[in-house]
């Protein structure tokens, strides 16, 4: 019979041994009689020489080999029934349990999904991106057009692709849309791996200029244009105004850098930042080829960067190329959060497992009469304390379990919850190295708060732990109990502590002037009429066309175009010199440089510091002019009125522009991270003198600013459908206002202080009913003392001060400790979070009095319960 | 040498042995096997009967004997064991094995003996 059989019949194996037992015996008995012994006489022979059967028996169901198994179900049915027996205590761990391994268990299940688990691609590991760089201006999105050309043509290791931004407005088939779009290389979806679902790719010759307008649409828009019809392949799609032929049919769910509705050949834009090699716009991705390395991709990349230096120094001098594992830069900062939220919820976990411990130990040392008469019994040391760990692995196992339950029920809350949108965030969900995850957490935290009890069980002793009463026999438990208590109270401190770093940045952070008048200002993305831009006078005519428009809106005041709005994603940084002998290629300042129209002041609500912004004069033909902010005037002029003064930007043009005024500065990079950012000056010049030749360029970034009379949410609607344009093919989109824009900039501060707010919350909570548990036992341990003290004169007064000093000895440890660790955590924190002040005493102090108070608490109810022993009461009761 | 005839503990490991032995002669059950014991060693042996089962259960766990309820002559159910193929194999192994092992101790203690003489 198999191991397995003989443990699933048990009962029939029982029945069996029982059988052949009674026939020995009765086969024994029969031969004695035949003998002539007397039929008692032989019964009482054959018994004796059979031994006790209960011991035969055990040592047949020894041989078995599953005796280990019989005993863990036997101890686990105990600890059922044990815990059942205190369904109040039971359910109170179960429950704190399952808080903390739940939340665990969705952070990890989060961490796992974004940053663990590979891409989905094929060989997601060869995967990289391309970055340029140089030291002034640190990383680049990519690379220029004619350096991408030059990389592919040479590179041994490396298959490259490349893409850049294109949306734009579908206005055939169906109702005008704006759609998102990429430029990308024919051979960048054959880099990634991925198949097209229908249809066919880009053939490389029509990755160039002059080619066939050819696309690739989204499954989505497949769907919503064609209803998934495969006639769609070959049908024409009119994009920007031109049409296009749909070759292919994108997989389902596809992305690149945010869902994409269109995608074009990029070899077919022919603007002219195409052969520029100072325009860095291409995003690059790359795959390692066979047996390539991503180190031998690398060297040859910083071999390339410098021969491109020397030959075009202009343009190449200093930068270097760069290769990353495209995981990595997908997932960008997210990963600090997660690790940051996932230790958090570790201590949480922490707090309940010590809180756990110490009320099991309580009650270990309540059940030692319980031990002492089982280990009478014959119970052996190591069988009583895997009775114990027995116990507090049902109390964890099934507190996980509970635990797993609310982490499925809380991972899509909580992912919705993040600030942005968490990157791969549809790609979360359970595998099993979640479940594995959960179930060592839930065993770990098992032994973590079960061993100690158990280790506690001695078996020497016996007789006195079986006459003495129970209560009198508990003392060596006081160290143990007093480091639950510390260990609770540093636990909790570290995470009160580092809410109130966070609390109080997000404080001073929101208190920060953003350098814009927030209130009633509405901003959006804007895309012209295809038609529009044929050429740079109905560009500009349209512009005009949009601005008056807007103005005409009820409700709008004043209405601006800017290529950059303050706070939302986009820049667009240039070098400038204070004169005309340039220094050193790349070695010059930059300065975050916007376009726009003579009203974007007031709608933005930027104070003028001297001087005069933008009027109607400023055009094209007349003098370029200039305004910058106070911190490059103090930058580049110091002391001086940098009003009149010139600047040389050679981005905009060979000759000087002169200063015509000095406005505030704005926090363009958010109010969290304006102070670290590299780039800091600010510059404005008129949209009026962009040069005709980047107008068509210039009018694919810009965006509508107004400013409201009423809530500009009111004002949305209606702006949206005067902007519509004559022909209704313009289209508004990404509509915000300022306001969202600046709390978006501390989401992240924000999300992190909700977060550590609610753990803080739960370990206080903890903590308060741990640190009363623990008091409660030991004084009630301590009764007979108290009656003795009393007996010897102590008053009710010193008794409670007795108690009370006790515990604040205790807190006291804990809080010295946990202000050394939540040190230690500040730092970490001022690391990971922007706008991070370090630690300051004064809210430490005031986030660890709150412990204090609330542990203190907890403690008084107890000593007021010592205070009130009748002494003689106590002492009888021995 | 003590003259007079003691009743000796097996050493450890040869209750198996004798098992498989009065196993390999036909099927039997447990006390039979008992009473062979006894028997056949004249009382040399002396298996505490209570010892005899756990061993029995071991052997068929190991696989070595296989075991059936069946009626006895008299009419009552009892279990009967048998050597399996795997039981058959491991007797001639342990009983070549027993055998080399006896011979060179007896080897040694005539050795010894006709030295000390």
């Amino acid at each position: 019979m198999t191991w397995w059989l003989r443990l699933w019949r048990r009962d029939r194996m029982e029945a069996e041994l029982e059988r052949e037992l009674r026939f020995h015996e009765d086969q024994n008995v029969a031969d004695l009689v035949a003998r002539g012994v007397h039929p008692d006489e032989a019964r009482r022979q054959a018994r004796l020489a059979l031994g006790g059967p209960e011991q035969v028996k055990e040592q047949c169901r020894d041989a078995r080999g599953t005796r280990w198994v019989e005993d863990l179900l036997q101890d686990m049915q105990y600890a059922v029934r044990t815990l059942r027996r205190m369904p109040g205590f039971a359910a109170v761990a179960m429950l704190v349990l399952a808080v903390g391994i739940g939340a665990t268990t969705l952070m990890f299940t989060v961490i796992n999904s974004v940053l663990l688990r590979p891409l989905s691609y094929p060989e997601p590991e060869r995967l990289l991106t391309l970055h340029g760089a140089t030291e002034k201006l640190g990383e680049f999105w990519g690379f220029s057009n004619p350096d991408l050309a030059d990389v592919k043509r040479e590179t041994r290791w490396l298959a490259v692709g490349g893409w850049t931004y294109g949306g734009g407005t579908v206005s055939a088939p169906g109702e005008p849309e704006y759609v998102d779009g990429r430029q990308i290389s024919a051979d960048l979806l054959s880099v990634l791996g991925i198949p097209v679902l229908h249809g066919r790719t880009f053939r490389s010759d029509e990755d160039r200029p002059g080619a066939a307008a050819v696309a690739i649409i989204s499954y989505g828009l497949w769907q919503r244009l064609y209803g998934g019809e495969l006639g769609a392949i070959g049908q024409p799609l009119v994009f920007e105004g031109k049409p296009y032929t749909i070759v292919g049919i994108a997989p389902e769910r596809f992305e690149l850098a945010g869902e994409v509705d269109v995608y074009t050949p990029l070899g077919q834009n022919t603007t002219a930042r195409m052969q520029n090699r100072e325009a860095r716009f291409i995003h690059v991705l790359a795959r390692l080829r066979p047996g390539a390395t991503i180190g031998q991709a690398q060297a040859e990349l910083a071999v390339m960067a410098r021969r491109l230096a020397k030959e075009y120094p202009s343009s190449n001098a200093g930068v270097e190329m760069r290769a990353r594992p495209l995981q990595q830069e997908l997932v960008g900062n997210v990963g600090s959060t997660l690790w940051l939220l996932l230790a958090a919820v570790g201590l949480v976990l922490l707090i309940a497992c010590v809180n756990i411990a110490s009320l099991l130990l309580a009650r270990a040392a309540s059940r030692e009469r319980e031990f002492a008469m089982r280990a009478a019994l014959g119970a052996s040391w190591s069988r009583l304390v895997r009775q114990c760990l027995t116990e507090s692995t049902v109390l964890g196992v099934s507190g996980g379990a509970l635990g797993a339950l609310l982490a499925v029920v809380g991972v899509r809350p909580f992912v919705m919850m993040w600030p942005g949108s968490l990157p791969r965030g549809g790609e979360v969900r359970f595998d099993s190295s979640v479940w594995l995850f959960t179930l060592t957490v839930s065993l770990a935290s098992s032994g973590l708060f079960g061993l100690a009890p158990a280790l506690r069980i001695r078996m020497h002793n016996l007789e006195r732990a079986l006459r003495a009463g129970a209560r009198s026999i508990a003392g060596p438990s006081r160290p143990l109990q007093s480091a639950y208590v510390i260990a609770e109270v540093a636990l909790a401190v570290v995470l009160l502590v580092s809410a109130g770093m966070l609390g109080r940045t997000l404080l001073s952070l929101s208190s920060l002037n953003p350098g814009v008048n927030v209130h009633n200002v509405l901003t959006g993305h804007f895309a012209l009429s295809p038609n529009a831009l044929a050429n740079p006078g109905r560009i500009r005519s349209a512009w005009q066309d949009v601005l008056d428009r807007a103005g005409r809106v009820s409700g709008v005041e004043s209405v601006a175009l800017a290529d950059i709005i303050p706070m939302r994603v986009g820049e667009n940084t240039l070098p400038y010199w204070t004169t005309s002998t340039p220094t050193p290629a790349n070695q010059a300042p930059v300065a975050l440089a916007s376009t726009v129209t003579p009203d974007y002041l007031n709608v933005m609500g930027i104070p003028l510091r001297r001087g005069r912004f933008f009027d109607d004069h400023d055009r094209a033909d007349s003098e370029p002019v200039l305004v910058i902010d106070d911190t490059l005037a103090q930058h580049a002029f110091g002391g001086d009125d940098a009003v009149g003064k010139r600047l040389w930007v050679p981005a905009l043009g060979p000759v000087p522009l002169r200063i015509v005024g000095v406005v505030g500065h704005v926090r363009h990079w958010g109010l969290a991270g304006d102070d670290q950012s590299r780039v800091r000056d600010q510059m404005y010049y008129p949209f009026a003198q962009v040069p005709a030749s980047l107008l068509r360029l210039f009018s694919s970034f810009m965006s509508v600013a107004v400013r409201t009379r009423i809530p500009p949410s009111n004002v949305e609607e209606s702006l949206r459908r005067a902007l519509r344009g004559a022909a209704g093919d313009q289209a508004l989109y990404e509509v915000r206002t300022m306001e969202q824009l600046v709390a978006a900039s501390l989401e992240r501060q924000r999300f992190l202080l909700l977060m550590f707010g609610i753990f803080a919350a739960i370990a206080l909570l903890l903590a308060s009913v741990g640190i009363y548990g623990v008091l409660a036992y030991l004084t009630s341990q301590r009764v007979p003392e108290f009656g003795v003290r009393m007996a010897l004169g102590a008053t009710a007064r010193d008794i409670m001060n007795l108690v009370l000093r006790q515990s604040a000895s205790m807190i006291a440890v804990g809080v010295l400790i946990g202000a050394a660790a939540a040190w230690g955590a500040g730092l970490l924190l001022v690391r990971v979070v922007d706008g991070m002040r370090p630690t300051d005493p004064s809210t430490a102090a005031v986030m660890t009095s709150v412990l204090v108070a609330a542990a203190m608490l907890a403690t008084v109810v107890p000593a007021r319960r010592a205070s009130r022993v009748d002494a003689l009461e106590s002492l009888r009761q021995d | 040498m003590g003259t007079k005839q003691t009743k000796s503990d097996l050493p450890q490991g040869t209750l198996d042995l004798l098992i498989l032995k009065i196993v390999a002669l036909g099927p039997v059950h447990g006390y039979s096997i008992a009473q062979r014991l006894q028997q056949v060693s004249r009382d040399v042996v002396q298996v505490p009967q209570g010892s005899l089962y756990p061993a029995l259960h071991r052997l068929e766990n190991r696989g070595l004997l296989a075991a059936e309820w069946t009626q006895t002559q008299t009419g009552r159910d009892a279990k009967f064991y048998r050597l399996t193929r795997k039981g058959k194999a491991q007797l001639e192994m342990e009983t070549a094995s027993w055998r080399r092992l006896a011979g060179a101790v007896g080897l040694i203690l005539r050795m010894t003996g006709a030295g000390a003489e």
